[in-house]
């Protein structure tokens, strides 16, 4: 085990994303904080989400949480690409670093920056609504799963495109779609029968589920049903990524 | 003596397309190494096969006995690859890189930042450690890239065509570092296109045509087995490109320049039939130069291809 190595090249993925914090961390906040301000402020007058729950408060988690994952997954496949691309991944790959310390040093940096923008966000939504905190232990779990595993997806999408436009592709066609359609914005039991049957077929929809369910108690499915999709695609996810790198594919030739 | 590197069988296919087929050889340790051949002859796969960034299809390759792929770790660690395409990262100085790149190796502490001083110092990069690498010039990031393979101190370097577009002083440069890592005891396998280069250097050379090993022999013994020398003919008054020459002298005509004439002699063949010959056709001249076969007409020779 090069253990080292593995927290030298973690280290090294958080201060790259550190070195263009304004950004990697702040626009982000800023950008998702406009949804709120938006969202919330047209539609918490007519709406509640949950019985007792308005509109704002339902809003916050579900926009955390996509802060986490839309950074989570650009931090890893942002990373790679770039690395491929300025030909700068041959240091890496000329080292005694295993593709499983590889990977957790990517998914550990992807961790780091998708909390470090879901804090942030966080924290402004905190100071200016009533969050309410039913178990920080259910917060903090989704949070650093659904980092992760948006992290392992980044990875992938990484590895798989060859050029800024593939990721582009994978980003906007793929991550986007299914992170609005997640319940960010909405509960799922708001949408017609199809929708709202399609939407327990997004892994994205249990992250952002459990997660709110860690501030309100209240949540479309069973927290342990979200922990259980989450924890099966993380694995999944892993899986795929040791076995493409472990193989180098579009990474050694 | 004991081998630096082992390539056993090594092949690599991509698609239809054979880029080494079946390659075995060894090189040395404390060797200073020219793997040689033309574009396309399989030289940087070969490499990259060496450094892991490519994988082949069939066939090992050991690092200092151990296996680029079975034991990447240790393999990785007794080799420094000096890749032949420049690389940047926009995002750390140049300090920052080497020190970085002494994480993956596990290498930090004191001792760890002398030595990156020291090869900063040495490679003329102290006034550059605080930029990064795109604002450095061509040259200035190959020596980036000599310091990052020589990070870890690895015992043996790998140089892919390291100066391929550097200027003469940096050439020179880069030729005496390359001869001082190699009096200090490391195993040197170069690659260049600059064949004076790989005879003034290399002491073992091996060559490489379309995948295959087509020479694997000492520089000079290479050098002395070529059947042919060179024979310089400068003409005085009369000018070279009147001359009709006859027939012998016409088969052996290398090159006919505003100077002269290049002779390619078989060494089976007396001087003094030379002479005779060209005392026949009744040239001007004006001065004779005899020379051994360089290290790239022995290419030439061998690959009937252009360096």
């Amino acid at each position: 085990m090069n253990g080292y190595g593995c927290w030298a090249f973690f280290v090294k993925e958080v201060q790259r994303f550190y070195s263009v914090s304004v950004q990697t961390i702040f626009a982000p906040i800023v950008s998702t904080l406009l949804f709120l301000v938006i969202f919330g402020q047209v539609i918490d007058a007519r709406m509640e989400a949950f019985s007792a729950i308005s509109y704002s408060q339902f809003l916050i988690p579900g926009l955390v949480m996509m802060a986490i994952l839309q950074n989570a997954f650009s931090n890893s496949s942002s990373s790679l690409i770039q690395s491929k691309m300025y030909g700068n991944l041959t240091f890496v790959l000329v080292s005694p670093i295993s593709p499983l310390e590889l990977y957790i040093a990517f998914i550990g940096a992807a961790i780091v920056r998708g909390l470090a923008v879901g804090v942030g966000v966080l924290i402004v939504g905190w100071v200016g609504f009533d969050l309410q905190w039913l178990s920080v232990g259910w917060v903090v779990v989704f949070a650093i799963l659904s980092a992760a595993l948006m992290g392992s997806i980044g990875l992938l999408a990484g590895i798989l495109s060859d050029k800024y436009d593939h990721l582009a592709a994978f980003q906007n066609f793929i991550i986007m779609p299914l992170t609005f359609l997640s319940g960010v914005f909405y509960s799922i039991h708001a949408l017609p029968g199809f929708w709202q049957a399609a939407s327990y077929f997004n892994p994205f929809f249990y992250m952002v589920d459990g997660f709110r369910y860690g501030f309100y108690g209240v949540a479309d499915v069973s927290v342990y049903l979200s922990l259980s999709v989450t924890l099966a695609f993380l694995a999944l996810m892993t899986l795929i990524n040791l076995i493409l790198l472990t193989k180098g594919v579009k990474i050694r030739h | 003596m004991k081998a630096a590197i082992v390539f056993e069988n090594v092949s690599k296919h991509y698609g239809q397309q054979v880029a080494l087929n079946g390659v075995s050889f060894s090189v040395p340790q404390g060797s200073f190494f020219g793997l040689l051949g033309p574009n396309g002859a399989g030289k940087s796969t070969l490499i990259n096969a060496m450094a892991s960034l490519v994988t082949p299809t069939t066939g090992r390759i050991e690092v200092m006995g151990h296996d680029v792929i079975g034991d990447y770790r240790q393999a990785r660690r007794a080799l420094g690859l000096v890749p032949q395409e420049l690389i940047a990262d926009p995002f750390f100085s140049i300090r920052d890189l080497l020190r970085v790149q002494s994480g993956y190796f596990g290498l930090r502490g004191r001792s760890q930042m002398q030595w990156i001083d020291a090869l900063l110092e040495r490679l003329s990069l102290q006034d550059k450690a605080g930029v990064t690498t795109q604002q450095l010039s061509g040259g200035m990031k190959r020596r980036v890239l000599i310091a990052m393979a020589l990070v870890h101190k690895p015992q043996v370097i790998v140089l892919d065509e390291p100066t391929a577009g550097v200027d003469v002083d940096l050439r020179r440069t880069l030729w005496e570092f390359a001869r001082e890592l190699h009096r200090s005891g490391h195993t040197i396998v170069l690659t260049t296109h600059y064949l004076e280069e790989a005879e003034s250097l290399c002491d073992q050379v091996a060559i490489l045509q379309q995948g295959e090993l087509k020479a694997l022999e000492k520089t000079q013994a290479l050098l002395a087995r070529h059947p042919y020398r060179y024979l310089r003919v400068t003409v005085g008054e009369c000018p070279p490109h009147t001359v009709a020459l006859s027939a012998p002298l016409q088969a052996r005509l290398v090159e006919r320049d505003a100077l002269g004439f290049l002779f390619q002699l078989e060494k089976s063949l007396s001087m003094e039939q030379m002479l005779s010959w060209l005392s026949e056709n009744g040239l001007c001249i004006d001065g004779l130069t005899t020379r051994e076969a360089s290290l790239e007409e022995v290419f030439l020779d061998l690959t009937g291809d252009k360096v």
